[in-house]
Order: C-alpha cells, then structure tokens, then sequence
C-alpha cells in the first residue's frame, strides 16, 4: 500500500509537479540570458524552477571562450611616441585603433552568440552598464579587452571585490580622470559617480562627501607607459577626511569599504538587477529582502540572484512580457533562437549601434536608457528594419534599393554591410524542424516561442503566406520587443 | 483652466464654444506658429568661459590658466564678452536679436548630471520629484492642434527630455529622408495593449505614422550648415520645421560639454559648432521667413565651477549663462551675472530662477498660462520685441 502510495506520487510529480512547464521555462530562459530555442525549452520544461535556476548558476563562466584578437596583448604606445607621430602616422594610429574597436565589438558579439552560459554574458553586459567606461574617451581598445575580462571575471562573482577592482582598473582610471586627480588639486569625477552611480545612488551622500572622497583617491593613476595602475605616493592626501561619518586618514580603499558598509549599497545593486530581470517597478520590501541576502552573503551576487529568479515576482502574472528588449538582446536572441549562422560578427556591431547599444562605448556614465525609454519612434523603426532585413530572403520583394539608400543616413554604419544581413544564413526549413507536428501546429509552436504574448496583429497570410513571411510577421510585431 | 471647468459645470461649454470670441476668452488658442527650438549643451557647458566676465580681477583669479585672456574675448560691454569660438553670433548679438541670460540656476543645486538635468527638463523644484517633461505637461494643458505633425521633435539624443511624458507626441529623429522611408514599417493599428511597455510600443507607431504624415521630404536650403553632426542635426531640425504641417517644438543635443579635463581645446570647438550652427539656422529659418517666428533657447543641467582643477578643467558647478535668440528677441543681457567673490561651496549663486526662462516661452512666446504647468508663478523675462 505504502509503496503504491509512493509510486503515485511519483507519477503525479512527473506529470505535473516537479517540471516548471513550458511559460515558465521560456519566461526564465529569456529573462536570464537570450531568446531561447525549441530545443532549450524542451529541456528547461522538464525541471523545477529551482532545478533551473541552479543549473543556469552552476553553468556560469569566468572567461570567455572565442579567442580575442592577436593585438590585445599588445602594448599601447607610450604616451609621448603618439605626441611625437605626424600628422600621416598620427592619422594612421587613428585608423589602427577605430578598427581594433570594432574587431573588439565584434569578439564579444561572438561570444553572446556561441556562449554555453547566456547569464555570464548579461551580467557581464549589466556590469559594463553600471561601471561604465567607454572607448570614446578611453581610446586604447586594449585597455577596455583588459576591463572585459575584469567584468566577466567577476560577473558572477563578488561585488565587493569587485568594486576594489575596477577603482584600479585602467580604463576605468582614464575613464573617470582618476589619472588626473592630485592632492591640492582634486577631480571629483570618479568619486561623484563612484557614489552615485556605483554604490549609493543619489540622496544617500552629500557633496562634501564627494569632496572628501576626492581626495581620498589622490595618486590612483596609471604608470605612464606600461599602462597598468600605479599608486603614486607623493600624488596622495594624506590628511584627515570625513566620508559619511568616518573619518581618519581614509585612502581609496577604505572609501570604498565605507561604502560597502552602507546598506544603501545593497539597495541600489539589487533595484538595478530587479530592473534588469524582472519588472520596471522595483517592489520596496522585495528589494529590501533581496538586498539582506546580498549583504549577508558579503556581497557575494550568486545568492542574491538566485533569490530574484526563484521569487514570486519574478513569475508573477504581471511581471511577464513586461520588460523591453535591449537591442543586444533583440540581436543576439534573433540569431540563437533562429540559428543564424556565418554573419561577419561586425555586422552586430554596426547593427547594435545602430540601435542605440554600442558596445564598448554606452553614451554617457550613466550607461544606456532601459525600460520604455530604449523605444522611440527613431529606434524602433530601427528594430523593425533590422527584422525585416533578416527575414526577407529572397521571396520577399520590396523596394530593395530603397533600403539600402535608407542606410545611407548612417553611412558610418557600414551601409553595404548592413544590407549582407539578408545573405542567406537564415534556414527557415531548419528552424520549423525543430518543431513538431503539422504546419498549423509548428506554426502555433513558433508563435509561442518568439512571442511572450499573444501577436498585436493577427498573421493574415500575406507576402504568399509561407514561412518565411509568416516568422517575418512574428518578427515584426511590437510584441516582439518584449521578454 | 479653472474658467473653464467653470463653465463646464454649469453646462456653458457647447454654447461657449458656439461663439468664437467668447470661445477665445474661456480657452486662448495656443500660438504654435511660433516655434521653439531648445539646444541642450549637455555635459554642463561652462557658462563662465563662455560669457567671460573679463574685468573681474576674481576670474583671472579663479583661473589662473584656464581664463580667456582680455584680448582676445569678444567684448560685449565694459565688464563682459563672449568666448571667441562664438565669433559667429556677433552679428547676432550687433542685430540685437541675441539675448544672454546671465545667473540662471536653481535654489539647493544638485551636482549630479542625471538629476540635475532631471529637475531642469521637469522644472521641478531640487527636492521635488515629477514624472513629465515641463513641455509635455504644457502639452496635455494646452495641446498642439491635432493637424500639426507632432508636439516636439528630438534630433541628436535618444532621450526624451522635457518632452518627455504620458500622451507628449513626440518623435526621435535622425535624418528626415531616412524617417519617411521606414516609417512604412510601423502600423497604424489603433491597438491598444493592458501591458505599459507594449501599450508604450503601440503609441510611438501611431505617432510614427502621423508624423510620417505630416513631415515634407528634404527640402534643398541654400544655407551650407557646417560640418558634422551637430551642423546636421540643425539641417535635420529646419527640413523639419519646412514641413507641411507644423511642429511646435524642436530639441537639438550638442554633446561633450563635462570638460573635467583639458576644457581649452574642447570647448573651443564645441562652441564653434555652436555658434556657426545657429548662425546657420537662422540663415535657413530666413529662407523660408521663419526666423521671426523661432526663438532659439539653450540650456545645460549646470554650469561648472569657478576654480578650476588641477587638470586643465572644471567640475561640475551651479549658475550658467544662456542664450536666447531670434527674430522677434530683443537682445542684451538679462540677469545678474554672479559674484565670484561670494560663492557656496566653490559655486556660484544664481540669481534667475531657471523656470522663468520656460514662462517665457510659455506666457510670452505662446501666449498660454504657465502657473498650472510650472507649479508656480515664475515670472517670464521680457526679452522680446513688442
């Protein structure tokens, strides 16, 4: 009796309890890392959320698998060779780097779209749009390689640590003019976002604060020809300073540590993850809870986000399909869930800058706009336009040339580049292979793996009804934004 | 406002507005002819290197090598003069239509680039924290006539700004040719979505394709607008203006102005491309006589500190100068340049309320009531033509 007792509760956990289904699945999978494939979902389904979410945290990486180009390792050239270059030569470095910056875009774009762990590549990008540094002012490519793999380290890993590493990291020293911050005569640049934009958030210091961390920070600059962080004594304030009410001799680090030890700390990071993860309205308790285990844990970001994806805000009703995709995400989750094989990865490049997400270069400390604001009417046509190239293939007529002279607007953007986008790497057999049954039910499936909601417009059969121009349609729908 | 919800409780409405004068009277039609174009020099211009106030001993100073020496600034009067990468709005400033508004700024200044910003595009006060952008709010107050393209439109920043806000009908753009050619890419479909980020999707299609609507392809100016992006953002803003249907405003971002570091050689040139874009417009606002009905505004999140730091640059800072022209402004200065001897915390006092630049717009320029959208009296600057 007992063990037919058990065997039944077996049957009933198989069949129902212990797999998270299919809405459950494709919300976590897209939320935590790209768009996924039918056969992701396949096996997400099966598990438990916790199952799930363990196996996405046990699968994180801490370096990137693509190979980096040849010149990372590269010096860069001391600062007085590039003064003394010509005018040609000077040109010519320019160039150098403009190119290195691109091969850069596109070396992590490959990693986005071959990872084995979609999260390493969302915190490492969340990471770089909170600790912003941009090739616009840091110039050296090499520098942001090296402030890449500084992120991804510790993507994650632990803030706190991490925290005391990018204060030291080089782009971030450029990015930020630590280089230039001296004792009698401070910058408050890197202090004034340090607080906040990387800890605090606005409110929770004042501006002495900022003036007395300033100075704190004296002598953290960069060895003028190696490039690497170099602590420079006679540079250093070494009075007394007051920071949110500890005072001493406080250099850098200590600043750092008194903002870890500000519960604010906490708060701030976890809002910005529950904007990133879950809904664009941060639930005060929840973001008080999450923030307790943030701290608890040392700062340590495995807890806490297991946390965020295991709550009930996390899969609640409201929270799905509430969120807007970043134009990374529209990108990188195209090509994944579709299979698109064999683009120049400078095609991603140019198309994400395109739509307002350069990456390596995010417009200002602040990072890129989220939420409603990654939508307007510039951007979005930008999206559509995107799509539509991707999915035209070759039964798709249009106004052909009319496209390609649309790109001329962005000549910089590699106009003939962008039109390649359509060279035939989208396999449309391939991809309905993947699902099963007849063409009215493989359709069914491929509108519930694409969508997180129902499409805004019905697909009436038009452009002759097949395949393609019915994922177009899919691709096309503003739903189609949405994660 | 209150007049007519007045007349409306008492059931007047249809009978007022049966009769054009009195219709008038209750609800003064907004005067949108009159176009704005607000310049956004973000990153904090340094407003005391560009109205330099070259015959205060304090300056030279404060800014032992920073300071723009006496000859070569472009004396306005006895006491003031202009950065001399603004050589191309002397002219300007010699036709009276220049106006600078000198001490702007705001009580409890906020240092931060993002909030700072935040209350200026808001009009909020430094504590108070609003949603909407001060031109949506005038917008929903008085709305643009449903014929014109759209409310405002940004070129140059991906954000909203003061036109941001639920129901604002503004449009991003970039290239004007480029808009029309894929907007036939969004849909019209009137849908309407319970979901706030695709309801927000569904809205900015609409507006899309009424703009798309409204807006003239390139029309050829005989202006030459300089080179680069702000040159032609300002090309992009009067193709736009020469538009079949109107716009009521139109905001341009001049980028690059957080000169923490090396500030001589950047600002030189973004001030350049400043004054010899707006010297441009106007050039182009008078080919297709538009220019006496533009007035041009500009505006920053702050303006930096006197001293200067150890890095040949400045940090971030309160009160600001700003320029207001066009063909009906009545130029000169206006305000009360700071003291550089009294300063809080290294910055400097203002002494005009940032608000009473958008009254004037508001009141002056368009003839409407600013108390509701500005959540106070501010007193509009009288700065143009009667």
């Amino acid at each position: 009796m007992k063990g037919l007792l058990c065997l039944l509760f077996l049957w009933a956990g198989l069949a129902h309890g212990s797999g998270m289904g299919y809405d459950d699945a494709r919300h976590l999978l897209a939320r935590s890392g790209f768009a996924p494939t039918a056969s992701e979902l396949d096996l997400f389904a099966q598990l438990s959320r916790q199952q799930a979410v363990d196996r996405i945290l046990s699968a994180t990486l801490t370096e990137a698998r693509v190979a980096p180009p040849a010149w990372v390792l590269e010096p860069l050239p001391p600062r007085q060779e590039v003064q003394a270059m010509t005018q040609e030569q000077r040109r010519k470095f320019v160039r150098e780097t403009l190119r290195k910056g691109f091969e850069l875009r596109a070396w992590w774009y490959q990693e986005m779209l071959q990872t084995s762990s979609p999260l390493t590549e969302r915190m490492t990008l969340f990471w770089h749009n909170h600790f912003v540094s941009s090739l616009e002012k840091v110039k050296g490519p090499q520098l942001m390689y090296r402030q890449n793999i500084l992120l991804r380290r510790y993507a994650l890993g632990n803030f706190g640590e991490l925290l005391h590493a990018v204060g030291r990291d080089p782009a971030m020293v450029v990015y930020l003019d630590s280089a230039s911050n001296r004792r009698g005569q401070p910058n408050e640049n890197f202090a004034r976002e340090l607080m906040e934009l990387f800890t605090l958030g606005v409110g929770h210091y004042t501006e002495q604060d900022v003036k007395e961390a300033a100075r704190a920070f004296t002598g953290w600059s960069l060895d003028r020809t190696t490039y690497a962080f170099r602590f420079y004594p006679f540079l250093h304030d070494g009075g007394e300073k007051t920071v949110l009410g500890r005072s001493g001799n406080l250099d850098g680090d200590d600043v750092l540590d008194v903002l870890l030890a500000q519960p604010a700390t906490a708060e701030f990071v976890v809002t910005k993850l529950w904007r990133e993860f879950v809904s664009p309205q941060p639930a005060a308790t929840e973001v008080k809870r999450l923030a307790g285990i943030f701290r608890a844990s040392h700062y340590e970001i495995k807890p806490v986000l297991r946390a965020l994806l295991l709550s009930d805000a996390f899969y609640a009703k409201e929270n799905r399909a509430a969120l807007i995709k970043s134009p990374v995400e529209l990108l990188v989750g195209t090509a994944r869930q579709f299979h698109i094989e064999g683009l120049d990865p400078r095609l991603y490049a140019l198309a994400g800058r395109q739509l307002g997400q350069d990456i390596f270069a995010p417009p200002n400390v602040k990072g890129w706009p989220g939420g409603e604001d990654r939508i307007n009417s510039t951007s979005l046509l930008g999206r559509k336009q995107i799509m539509a190239r991707i999915f035209r293939a070759q039964e798709m007529p249009r106004n052909q040339q009319a496209d390609a002279a649309a790109e001329n607007g962005g000549a910089a953007l590699g106009a003939s580049r962008m039109a390649q986008l359509n060279s035939g790497v989208f396999d449309v057999q391939r991809f309905f292979a993947e699902l099963s049954g007849n063409e009215n039910a493989r359709r069914a499936q491929a509108e519930k793996l694409l969508l997180a909601l129902p499409p805004s417009q019905p697909f009436s059969g038009g452009d002759g009804g097949g395949r393609i121009a019915f994922v177009r349609h899919l691709a096309l729908d503003p739903v189609y934004q949405l994660k | 406002m209150l007049r007519r919800d007045f007349l409306g409780a008492l059931g007047l409405v249809p009978l007022v507005s049966a009769l054009p004068n009195l219709a008038f009277a209750a609800a003064p039609a907004a005067d949108y002819r009159n176009l704005l174009v607000l310049i956004e020099l973000k990153g904090g211009n340094d407003g005391l290197n560009t109205l330099v106030p070259y015959a205060d001993p304090n300056y030279y100073r404060l800014r032992p090598r920073l300071g723009i020496r006496r000859e070569e600034v472009l004396q306005l009067d006895e006491r003031v003069g202009l950065h001399p990468a603004l050589q191309a709005l002397m002219p300007l400033w010699q036709n009276r239509e220049l106006a600078i508004v000198q001490g702007v700024g705001y009580a409890q200044p906020n240092l931060s680039h993002f909030r700072s910003i935040e209350i200026w595009e808001s009009a909020s006060a430094s504590s108070e924290y609003l949603a909407d952008g001060w031109l949506a709010r005038n917008f929903k107050a008085h709305p643009v006539p449903a014929a014109f393209a759209a409310d405002g439109v940004v070129i140059g920043s991906q954000d909203m700004g003061p036109l941001g806000g639920t129901g604002s009908r503004a449009i991003v753009l970039n290239n004007t040719q480029q808009f029309m050619r894929q907007a036939r890419f969004a849909d019209d479909a009137a849908a309407k979505s319970k979901n706030a980020a695709l309801a927000h999707i569904l809205k900015v299609e609409g507006d899309i394709v009424q703009a798309a609507a409204g807006l003239a392809g390139e029309r050829s100016f005989r202006t030459e607008f300089p080179q680069g992006p702000f040159g032609n953002a300002l090309k992009t803003a009067a193709n736009v203006v020469s538009g079949k249907s109107g716009v009521a405003v139109v905001r341009v971002t001049l980028n690059g102005f957080d000169t923490h570091n090396g500030q001589p050689n950047t600002q030189q040139r973004l001030l350049k491309e400043l004054a010899e874009g707006l010297a441009a417009f106007k050039s182009a606002m008078q080919e297709i006589a538009r220019w006496d009905s533009t007035m041009i505004m500009t505006y920053a999140e702050f303006g930096r500190r006197p001293q200067e730091n150890g890095s040949l640059g400045t940090d971030h800072g309160t009160a600001n100068a700003h320029f207001v022209l066009g063909g009906k402004v009545q130029g000169g200065l206006y305000g009360q340049a700071p003291s550089l001897s009294q300063l809080e915390g290294g910055n400097m006092l203002h002494s005009v309320d940032f608000r009473r630049l958008y009254a004037t717009v508001i009141e002056k320029w368009w003839g409407l009531d600013a108390r509701g959208v500005l959540n106070g009296k501010f007193p509009g600057l009288d700065l143009l033509r009667v």
